[in-house]
């Protein structure tokens, strides 16, 4: 019916009761429901299937051999971490990418154990990046963090970091990797997810007064409509979506 | 007898006005300022392949109190309004302003939070130039065009007089959401 | 006229002391102002506009006497807000828009956005040979492009005004080709999800050939204008010395870290787009200055000829092969070509749509309008730009639009060394410092 994306009509997003550390293992994780069967967010359905719902389903916790050197990271993180590791992370493996989701008052163990372990050696923090799941109830904000590690010819792995919208704290790792600093900043400055333990968290692209954090999916894209000889074209948020 | 008769007929003969038309567009000084992709095209002009220095404009000046036209090259973001507007204001009379590309014009493509809808809504604007990004050529024919209105500038009481003749024009013209174009 | 106050329009209200207004043209008097207070160190404010900082940044430096103490960056005058965008417009439309934030590199935009997508769509393996080999060429030049631009304004920033028309004067060699083949000389949105958006005509190879050996003269001047310079040799040999631990630390990538001697270049560790066919070197220095970074950077130039070269020679054998994805849920139905009244979409595509088949015509119309749909998920690519590594980070809800994506930018990232860079040195020092990252503000503040 409505795309998240769309302020419009915030009453048609249905909230999915459901965080992202409670799915069971290898269960495909639900990020959003949407409902209507062509997409489309405005104007009446005619098609008889306005009622129907879909589920958008991200690939859930993935289970062992992971593949490649998947396991060896997970096996010195078991390792090296314990408890942080077999509690607080859920390994999912999508497209040849390791993504750990870590609960947040682990994070910081895991990230030192992937700058200081001989065995992992994440040398460049690729700095963090937020994105916004308006339905994801209680873990609305992600923090997303890829690392890249010179010694090992170039392995990726990502890092994310969940919080809800009313308590949107998450540990910041400028302390173990500095390159992080101005990404933490941004990722404040467009989402709002505060990172604790940042020397100077303040605004750095918006101006420092600015009301809001624009990249949120609750924050219009503020477009206007354009108007061209008696023709109007409205702004590219207001525009029929499909998706 | 007076040195004019010595010189070929109309040699001296022209207006204060004309005279400093003349004068004005042929050494216009640009400030250097440039914002994002069509500042790169700015340079551009200013290299050997389209010399500016034909029309007398390689002089760019580093300060805005040389300058006496600004080129908006790029896109104006809330955030660096306030400065393009002390950049303006820092120019001494008289000044243009030049509005290059499609997003100093009218906020182009980027039609959001972050950008300001046309440089016009903090600066008077003198001549627009569309494109993404213009071509050298095309800022270059933009700037011939500029000189020509300088060149006509009225002076004195005629500019009075002008300003009045634009204005009455501008009050009668249709106004654009008034205009139809193919719809009509 | 300079004045003095107490109060700072900048500050939060606390009275750190005498406040000066330059309007320009004072500096004797606040000079004079300054020196009656016998205080030494005063902090500059250098931008958003300034002639030498490399567009719209902002220098923020406290200086004690000609040495920089401290210096701080300020960003965000050219915030354009292009990732919020790109979330209003399908996956094939993001490339028009991320091709604007790193304006010197945009093919490079292009390449790691549609790279990021076609692993979403899990299609990477399915690009066409000649698309790969297409989009190596593009990428190669640009980079050419782009160092030639970063030595032409580095140097008129140290006052070289030849080194500047040097530059600009062989990169419109590489415009001319760019032109030839997507019609565009900046700003391309060439490089599309599933391929590029049209072949390359064998008349532009041809051009690009003839032009190659004025190109290779050209650089041949610019090193030779610089390298053994005393000038230029003067102004940057050891200046904006970052090491290789301050490299880790600041996750500085590109020049600037194989300025330290480590041989990190992502076209070698994780090659993409078929790198690992081609034959090239990668460059380093260890003098981990201005001076290795610029001497990085013409090398890096002979090395991307070489690469342009062997990707002529692939280009020349696959004439005729498919640059587009072969799923036709995917790659864009029209072709373009030239006709009477300019270019546009081929006439034998419209006739096939508009009077033979509905079918086809639906499925134009579909594809443009709305778009292909993205299966759930995240990815990240990364690729070696001119700057260091551009990383995308890309996320699908399962619609015909990003729900997310993100440009790690390498400027951006890199700018964060600026100021370690310049501390402790010469206030014109800093100019030198922050012209060997190349920072590029479309790219910084996306």
């Amino acid at each position: 019916m409505t795309s998240p994306d769309t302020p419009q009509s915030p009453t048609d997003d249905l909230p999915v009761e459901q965080t992202d550390a409670a799915a069971a293992p290898g269960e495909p994780v639900v990020v959003a429901r949407k409902q209507g069967m062509f997409g489309s967010s405005s104007g009446g359905d005619t098609s008889g299937y306005g009622g129907l719902q879909r589920d958008i389903l991200f690939p859930g916790e993935s289970a062992r051999p992971y593949g490649g050197y998947f396991d060896e990271i997970a096996d010195v993180l078991e390792q090296a971490t314990g408890e942080a590791f077999t509690e607080g992370v859920r390994v999912v493996i999508d497209r040849d990418e390791m993504t750990l989701h870590v609960e947040r008052e682990h994070l910081l163990t895991i990230v030192r154990a992937l700058r200081d372990e001989p065995a992992l050696r994440f040398e460049l923090c690729l700095g963090v990046n937020g994105v916004h799941y308006p339905q994801l109830t209680g873990a609305e904000l992600h923090a997303v963090n890829n690392f890249q590690s010179i010694t090992h010819g170039g392995r990726r792995i990502r890092v994310e970091v969940a919080c809800p919208d009313e308590d949107p704290h998450v540990p910041s790792i400028v302390e173990i990797y500095p390159a992080n600093d101005w990404h933490e900043r941004e990722t404040w400055d467009m989402f709002g997810i505060i990172f604790d333990g940042h020397p100077a968290l303040t605004r750095i692209l918006m101006p420092d007064d600015w009301p809001g954090h624009p990249q949120r999916k609750d924050y219009p894209l503020g477009g206007i409509p354009v108007e061209y000889k008696g023709a109007t074209i409205p702004a590219p948020d207001t525009r029929r979506s499909y998706s | 007898m007076g040195l004019e008769d010595k010189l070929p007929s109309g040699f001296l003969l022209t207006t204060v006005e004309g005279m400093v038309g003349q004068m004005q567009a042929r050494s216009v000084w640009p400030a250097t300022f440039g914002l994002a992709c069509c500042a790169i095209e700015m340079m551009a002009v200013g290299t050997p392949d389209y010399d500016i220095a034909r029309f007398g404009m390689e002089r760019f000046a580093a300060t805005p109190r040389q300058a006496d036209l600004m080129i908006v090259a790029g896109r104006v973001s809330q955030k660096m309004a306030p400065v393009v507007r002390q950049v303006y204001d820092q120019m001494p009379n008289p000044k243009w302003v030049l509005s290059m590309g499609v997003c100093a014009s009218s906020g182009g493509m980027f039609n959001n939070y972050a950008i300001v809808q046309g440089v016009d809504h903090i600066v008077p604007v003198d001549i627009y130039l569309p494109g993404c990004p213009p071509r050298p050529q095309m800022l270059l024919n933009a700037l011939l065009s500029l000189h020509d209105s300088i060149r006509e500038t009225k002076f004195g009481v005629d500019r009075v007089e002008a300003a009045r003749k634009a204005e009455a024009a501008a009050l009668s013209a249709t106004p654009t959401h008034e205009m139809k174009g193919l719809l009509a | 006229m300079a004045t003095q106050t107490h109060e700072d329009l900048y500050g939060d209200g606390e009275d750190l002391g005498p406040v000066f207004t330059a309007s320009g043209g004072d500096w004797d008097q606040i000079a004079a102002d300054a020196a009656t207070l016998g205080e030494e160190r005063i902090v500059v404010n250098m931008g958003p506009q300034h002639p030498s900082t490399h567009g719209v940044l902002r220098l923020i430096l406290e200086l004690d006497g000609e040495t920089v103490r401290e210096a701080r960056t300020g960003i965000g005058y050219l915030h354009t807000g292009i990732e919020k965008n790109m979330e209003f417009r399908t996956w094939t439309q993001g490339t028009t828009f991320c091709t604007r934030m790193d304006y010197l590199m945009p093919l490079f935009n292009e390449a790691a956005f549609c790279l990021a997508v076609e692993k979403l769509l899990g299609i990477t393996d399915q690009i066409p040979q000649r698309a790969n080999d297409i989009r190596v060429l593009m990428m190669e030049l640009n980079r050419i492009g782009s160092h030639l631009i970063c030595m032409g304004t580095g140097g008129m920033e140290l006052g070289a005004t030849t080194v500047m028309t040097i530059g600009f004067r062989e990169r419109e060699r590489i415009l001319r080709f760019f032109e030839a083949v997507t019609g565009l000389r900046m700003n391309h949105a060439y490089i599309r999800p599933g391929g590029v958006a049209q072949d390359v005509p064998t008349e532009a190879l041809d051009a690009l050939e003839a032009e190659l050996p004025d190109l290779r003269r050209g650089i041949r001047d610019l090193e030779n204008l610089l390298l053994e310079n005393p000038v230029f040799k003067g102004r940057t040999v050891d200046v904006g010395t970052l090491d290789l631990t301050g490299c880790m630390a600041l996750g500085v990538t590109g020049p600037v870290l194989r300025s330290t001697g480590l041989p990190m270049d992502l076209r070698k560790v994780t090659p993409y787009c078929g790198y690992e066919t081609y034959d090239f070197n990668v460059v380093t220095r260890d003098s981990a200055d201005a001076y290795g970074r610029a001497c990085i950077r013409i090398e890096e130039m002979w090395e991307s000829l070489k690469i342009a070269e062997q990707a002529i020679a692939r280009l020349r054998e696959s004439v005729g092969e498919p640059v587009m994805v072969a799923d036709k849920k995917i790659a864009w139905p029209a072709q373009l070509s030239v006709g009477a009244d300019g270019q546009g979409n081929s006439l034998d595509h419209i006739r096939n749509i508009m009077g033979e088949s509905m079918e086809a015509l639906i499925h134009h119309f579909k594809l443009v309008t709305e778009g292909f749909r993205v299966p759930p998920g995240q990815a990240y690519v990364g690729i070696e730009s001119p700057k260091g590594e551009l990383g995308v980070h890309a996320v699908s809800d399962g619609g015909t639009r990003p729900f997310r994506a993100h440009f790690r930018d390498p400027s951006f990232h890199n700018l964060q060394a600026a100021s370690v860079m310049a501390e402790g040195g010469l206030v014109a020092d800093v100019i030198v410092a922050v012209a060997s990252i190349d920072p590029v503000m479309g790219g910084v503040d996306r």
